[in-house]
């Protein structure tokens, strides 16, 4: 797992980004080229988006424009609308996620850590994945009827796989050498699992979290457009009725700035808990 | 120099017998499968303090035998009476790259507020103090290769195999951990086993050298230099001809 990295290399890498921009006090001083260049072609589009919405080339029933929906977005603030609602869609991803991360790291530490539970769990849980979550929704409410329960658990389901199928996978892929090195130290079963194979799977543990908070605001926005009476995604039902795409426009604003705050948070998470690891997190694991 | 008769060439002599053995393997044999033996009826002792250099080809054994020694392969036919405080230091450091080095020190001791102490002494004692709160992927080859003798070391052992622990570093490094290796010898006096395919290296460090082929040992010389060894002596030329031969390395 880390024999690819190379510290020397990648000290030297920053050693000679300083250098250079220790040579070019203005240039670094000044916001560069590259960094504003990034931002040009969105917000001309927002500015099309804008100017098209403006003259009527675009219905405004259709496609709500920039400058409305910032207008609505305040006022939905304002008569506390949107915290509300934003409040109740936390509440339940919160609530699934937790259901998740217990289950899927209790599953996963039963079939990663003997053979036996590894029989009895992998395989039911291994038929489960490859099913649809979202097909469960029509049996969800007849079995839990269209209150909190079947949201909360819609969410919990569909994030409970990323966990329990990563950190699986980290378990079961623990470096065999580190596993003989702590036989020949003389650790106990005990020890091993706390100080050698479960820091071992954390990596693993952490992207299974990210996917798994993807698939939980993805699980929110199905269970909140059925049968639902508040949340995000109700706010939004609601305001098709009344052909309010500007607020069908902010609430997929805030499903956007939601999904992009928890993924930080769980980046953060990593850089905190993967300290050890010289450069985290790791390139190429994006979820 | 040549004189001088260092102290344990003097102990050698009374304990060479097996009842003083520190290590003991006779009749060893292993086969994988139906295939042939991979080690074949080898009988090996190492007296208390004595330092063995174990050399052979690729599949010759040498790494069943430290396996079985360091009780990763179970003994299936002959017996083997090893000291229970024993340590391994492998060709790669296998440092949890999770724990601070001074805490891969002293992994699986017991946890007291000396332990902290105790890791730091040893990591002194290996060229690493400075290096005692480091991250394991932040040290280089001959970094991490210390480190692991330091969590040898800490142990005390009885006995110390040795797999090949400097094939993976430069040549400095490779150099400079030989004679780290030969100080600390020296200091603990205890049993080494030390698997290698550099003859130089067993020449420099053992008190004997012992070839192993197919499962069998082939030679086993002693190496009655005088310590510190240099390569320049001509008798180290001896040595390294006889176990080129020995190896089946031929001038010719």
């Amino acid at each position: 797992m880390f024999e690819t990295f190379q510290p020397s290399a990648i000290r030297a890498h920053a050693l000679t980004a300083d250098a250079v921009s220790a040579f070019l006090p203005m240039r670094s001083r000044l916001p560069r080229w590259r960094d504003i260049s990034r931002y040009v072609s969105p917000l001309a589009l927002v500015a099309l988006w804008q100017v098209s919405c403006s003259v009527g080339l675009v219905s405004t029933r259709l496609v709500a424009s920039p400058a409305q929906i910032a207008v609505t977005a305040w006022s939905l603030l304002r008569d506390g609308t949107l915290e509300a609602n934003l409040g109740i869609s936390l509440l339940r991803a919160a609530l699934g996620l937790s259901i998740a991360l217990l289950a899927g790291v209790g599953l996963a530490l039963v079939s990663g850590l003997s053979r036996m539970g590894e029989d009895i769990v992998d395989a039911p849980l291994q038929i489960m994945r490859t099913l649809p979550v979202l097909a469960l929704v029509p049996l969800f409410i007849l079995w839990f009827g269209i209150g909190e329960t079947p949201k909360v658990l819609l969410v919990a389901l569909g994030a409970t796989f990323p966990v329990y199928l990563n950190l699986h996978k980290g378990i079961r892929t623990v470096d065999p050498k580190l596993l003989e090195m702590a036989r020949t130290l003389g650790l106990s079963h005990g020890q091993t699992v706390r100080d050698v194979i479960l820091p071992a799977a954390l990596p693993d543990l952490l992207v299974g979290v990210r996917y798994a908070v993807g698939v939980a605001w993805l699980m929110l926005v199905v269970a909140e457009q059925i049968n639902a009476e508040s949340g995000i995604g109700h706010m939004m039902m609601d305001a098709e009725d009344f052909l309010r795409t500007d607020i069908i426009l902010v609430g997929l604003m805030v499903y956007g700035l939601l999904g992009l705050l928890s993924d930080n948070l769980v980046r953060g998470l990593e850089a905190w808990l993967l300290v050890w690891r010289p450069l985290s997190p790791r390139r190429g694991d994006g979820a | 120099m040549n004189t001088f008769l260092s102290p344990q060439q003097i102990a050698l002599e009374p304990v060479a017998g097996p009842a003083a053995a520190a290590v003991m393997v006779s009749g060893l044999t292993r086969r994988f499968a139906s295939g042939p033996a991979v080690l074949d009826g080898l009988d090996l002792h190492i007296a208390p303090g004595e330092f063995v250099a174990l050399l052979g080809r690729s599949g010759s054994g040498k790494s069943t035998l430290l396996r079985t020694l360091s009780g990763l392969d179970p003994v299936t036919a002959g017996s083997v009476r090893r000291p229970d405080n024993m340590a391994v230091v492998f060709q790669e450091s296998r440092l949890l790259p999770w724990r601070r080095v001074w805490q891969n020190v002293v992994l699986g001791q017991k946890k007291d507020e000396a332990s902290r102490a105790r890791a730091e002494a040893v990591l002194v004692e290996v060229g690493l103090g400075h290096r005692t709160d480091a991250w394991p992927l932040t040290l280089s080859g001959g970094e991490a290769q210390r480190a692991a003798l330091a969590r040898a070391l800490v142990r005390e052992p009885d006995f110390l195999m040795l797999d090949e622990p400097f094939a993976a570093l430069d040549a400095l490094s490779r150099l400079q951990m030989q004679r780290l290796v030969a100080a600390l010898w020296q200091r603990h006096r205890c049993a080494v086993l030390l698997v290698t395919h550099d003859v130089d290296e067993a020449i420099l460090l053992a008190d004997r050298a012992v070839v192993l082929e197919a499962g069998r040992i082939r030679t086993d010389i002693a190496i009655p230099l005088d310590r510190p060894r240099r390569h320049t002596d001509p008798r180290f030329e001896r040595f390294r001809q006889t176990l080129l031969d020995a190896l089946g390395v031929h001038d010719d």
